[in-house]
């Protein structure tokens, strides 16, 4: 028995267990509050999220798609899904890292400030990373990148040496692979 | 089609689903609605005095009835007052639609006078809510919101509606069937699942069903599957404090309330057992004290209509989601069909066990002539109201426990407490609700003094209302759960627990043009009880207990069931708990 149990009415903590990343896409009607709703539902029950995106996909149907990536033990994990599931406006919740093989991937924009040889290596770099250039001035560029969150995390890395200013990140956007639909 | 108002149409919505009551304060910006329900004689509208009463009175009312609990609140306070209602319903599954005025929509963000963000605040503590932003949408989310508050796990719903959309013109239809377009709870059980718990029941020597609010909510015939499946099986049955009155405490398989404040061979038989059928129950850390130590030894199999309370706390074996009434309906059927018996031998040695915990007595505590002990006070108020047709509600603490144990429930819809949320306060306006839906009933809030002091003006609302409800506070001028916590934990230091300054209740009764009664000595208790029975209005009933008792059995902070600590008058047969007895974890 810990300390705190000895003072408190309140069971302890659990030990802690081996804490797994998922991808989750969120099937939701796109009406007024829902991000509100699923954020909400995180911050309240102390989930973390990695990465969130959303945007409409069906039009017609009025439906959003929101993708998570989140943390936590196998039991928080179900529990996130069971929670998000039993909202309202939730149509359906999959996981994308263990249902099915999926691809991920995001976008970034990356701002670099440099002269000389930092210009020219940054260019090399981003021909490297198959970044393009989406904007440029005597001093500077902006790439444009996509791929797997990893790959993006190490073409920043390696902008910081050479001028990096300023990164803006889209965040993960997911989806299974093969010819099925969800 | 019909052409009316947004008002108009919040009106008709409610006729049409059926609604008698509705508990309400009225406001700048839920006239145009006060205007309409006015012109209307369906629904009777019960004028609280505050909007957090007319929450409780609306779950006091959907709680006795299994009907939605409705409410009409303004803008801003009227919402934000309403909140701890919402909350607290949200935490015991009430059904609930509160309606709350907005202001115009064009005034929406603004800071406009009594503007608050109602579907932002109420977000976390609704089942759902809407912010209606036109009248074309109106009926389709009045009617939704009947239908969410009650299918699924019940819950509140808030519609909340800007006053110009009350004023705008729309077409109203009564709907036909009702499907929403994307939420389906999940009712029926899966049969293979539901096979398989038949054949664990079956093959079960040390069983215990473990039975919560959820049986209620699921309503009567699911009690009645409940009882009918513990004959069958001849397995143990308690309860968590929701569920009481969902299996008959009269009955000899009853164990008694399990948990903090369970009794001895509830805990036991938990901690014990070797299979453990959880039905509309969700572990909540009040009933499992210390999690790695709960219940170490048992397969556990988990009825609950929402998947998300199956695996939160505590990892079970099998976990089905269904309505409990139609998964207790079909263990029945496939219990029967398939010609299962239960291990006789083994039940037979498994209740010669639990009798030997019974024999601890572990409710037991020392009577006394000179003062009322609370516990003696409850018991005396169960044996003179026992034959009446009695509805209880209470308030949160010491009393609320003692209610628990030694109020004995055996029927559904019976009892109305704060559970989830442990609101001080609930009890009061809950009875108003309570005693509108049953007029000709027994209605008795068991209350402390120091809750009842929280929403005490609904007392008001009773005597306007003629509702003869019975205020019974066992008055032991302290906050008492608090005062017990910190004897046992913070070494007697009773940090702000104790209240210097109560009101005469007799006074304040009179007062409220309601009836007082004093009760000081055991001997007067009976005589004055019955004299509470007897008066046609309400009643604030101040009963003077002893102020240093405590609530036993309990377990202590952080601790597992097998760790609980007794009352010193409990049996002290050290062999109730045998060597063989510990050998069977």
């Amino acid at each position: 028995m810990n300390a705190n149990a000895q003072t408190t009415h309140y069971p302890a903590a659990a030990v802690s267990e081996r804490v797994e990343t998922r991808t989750l896409c969120v099937l939701v009607d796109n009406e007024p509050g829902v991000l509100a709703r699923v954020i909400g539902l995180f911050s309240g029950r102390g989930y973390n999220i990695d990465s969130l995106t959303v945007s409409e996909t069906e039009h017609e149907k009025h439906l959003s798609r929101i993708t998570i990536v989140t943390s936590g033990t196998a039991m928080v994990l179900e529990q996130i899904k069971n929670q998000l599931d039993r909202q309202v406006p939730v149509h359906r919740v999959i996981d994308l890292t263990t249902t099915s093989p999926a691809i991920q991937r995001e976008l970034a924009m990356v701002k670099v400030r440099g002269k000389g040889d930092h210009r020219m290596e940054a260019l090399r770099l981003a021909d490297a990373f198959r970044a393009r250039v989406i904007d440029a001035t005597t001093e500077s560029f902006v790439f444009e990148i996509t791929g797997a969150s990893e790959k993006i995390e190490s073409f920043i890395n390696l902008m910081r040496p050479v001028g990096l200013i300023e990164v803006s990140r889209t965040g993960v956007a997911a989806i299974t692979r093969g010819p099925e639909g969800m | 089609m019909t052409e009316m108002t947004g008002a108009e149409m919040v009106m008709a919505a409610l006729a049409d689903q059926g609604v008698e009551h509705i508990f309400g304060y009225p406001g700048g910006a839920v006239l145009p609605i006060y205007d309409a329900l006015f012109q209307q004689d369906k629904v009777q509208h019960v004028l609280v005095r505050h909007e957090q009463g007319a929450v409780h009175a609306a779950e006091g009312y959907a709680r006795s009835t299994g009907k939605v609990g409705t409410v009409l609140v303004t803008s801003g306070p009227g919402a934000t007052n309403s909140v701890t209602g919402l909350t607290d319903a949200l935490c015991d599954s009430i059904p609930l639609v509160v309606i709350t005025g907005q202001v115009p929509t064009h005034l929406i963000g603004n800071d406009a006078f009594q503007e608050c963000d109602t579907v932002g605040i109420t977000r976390p503590c609704t089942k759902y809510n809407y912010l209606v932003k036109s009248v074309a949408d109106l009926p389709r989310a009045l009617h939704e919101a009947f239908h969410i508050a009650a299918s699924g796990r019940p819950g509140p719903v808030v519609v909340d509606i800007p006053k110009d959309v009350q004023f705008a013109k729309g077409e109203y239809a009564k709907p036909k069937e009702f499907q929403h377009k994307g939420y389906r709870p999940r009712v029926k059980g899966d049969p293979d699942k539901i096979r398989q718990a038949v054949e664990m029941m079956a093959a079960a020597k040390r069983p215990v069903l473990y039975t919560g609010g959820g049986v209620i909510n699921s309503g009567r015939a699911a009690c009645e599957s409940l009882r009918e499946l513990a004959r069958l099986t001849g397995f143990p049955v308690t309860s968590t404090l929701m569920g009481l009155g969902a299996f008959p405490a009269a009955d000899p398989q009853w164990l008694g309330m399990l948990g903090m404040h369970g009794t001895w061979e509830a805990n036991w038989s938990m901690h014990d057992c070797d299979l453990m059928v959880s039905v509309g129950a969700r572990f909540d850390d009040r009933i499992t004290g210390r999690l790695d130590a709960f219940s170490p030894g048992s397969k556990k199999i988990h009825i609950d209509i929402d998947p998300s309370s199956i695996n939160k706390n505590v990892k079970v074996d099998l976990g089905v989601v269904g309505d409990c009434g139609h998964v207790l309906d079909e263990m029945t059927r496939m219990w029967r069909a398939g010609g299962y018996k239960s291990d006789k031998k083994a039940l037979e040695a498994w209740w010669a066990q639990i009798d030997r915990w019974r024999a601890k007595n572990s409710l037991a505590y020392r009577n006394s002539n000179e003062v009322i002990k609370p516990q003696y006070a409850i018991q005396r108020l169960y044996e003179l109201t026992k034959n009446h047709d009695t509805y209880i509600t209470t308030e949160v603490g010491q009393h609320q426990m003692w209610a628990a144990q030694f109020y004995r429930f055996q029927e559904p819809n019976r009892w109305m407490t704060s559970g989830g949320l442990g609101t001080m306060g609930y009890g009061l306006p809950a009875s108003v609700g309570v005693q509108l839906a049953h007029p000709n009933s027994l209605v008795v809030d068991i209350a402390g003094e120091a809750s009842v002091l929280m929403t005490m003006q609904e007392m008001s609302t009773a005597v306007q209302y003629d509702l003869p409800i019975k205020i019974f506070i066992i008055n032991n001028q302290y906050m008492g759960m608090v005062r017990q916590w910190q004897e046992l934990l913070h070494g007697g230091r009773y940090a702000h627990s104790y209240t210097e300054a109560l009101p005469d209740f007799v006074k304040l009764a009179e007062a409220y043009h309601a009836h007082g009664i004093r009760c000081e000595h055991p001997g007067e208790l009976d005589e004055k009880i019955r004299e509470m029975i007897e008066i046609k209005k309400p009643v604030l009933f101040d009963c003077v207990v002893d102020s240093a008792e405590n609530c036993f059995p309990m377990i202590p902070s952080g601790r597992a069931h097998n760790e609980m600590l007794l009352g010193d008058a409990a049996t002290r047969v050290e062999d109730a708990v045998t060597e063989e007895g510990k050998v069977m974890v």
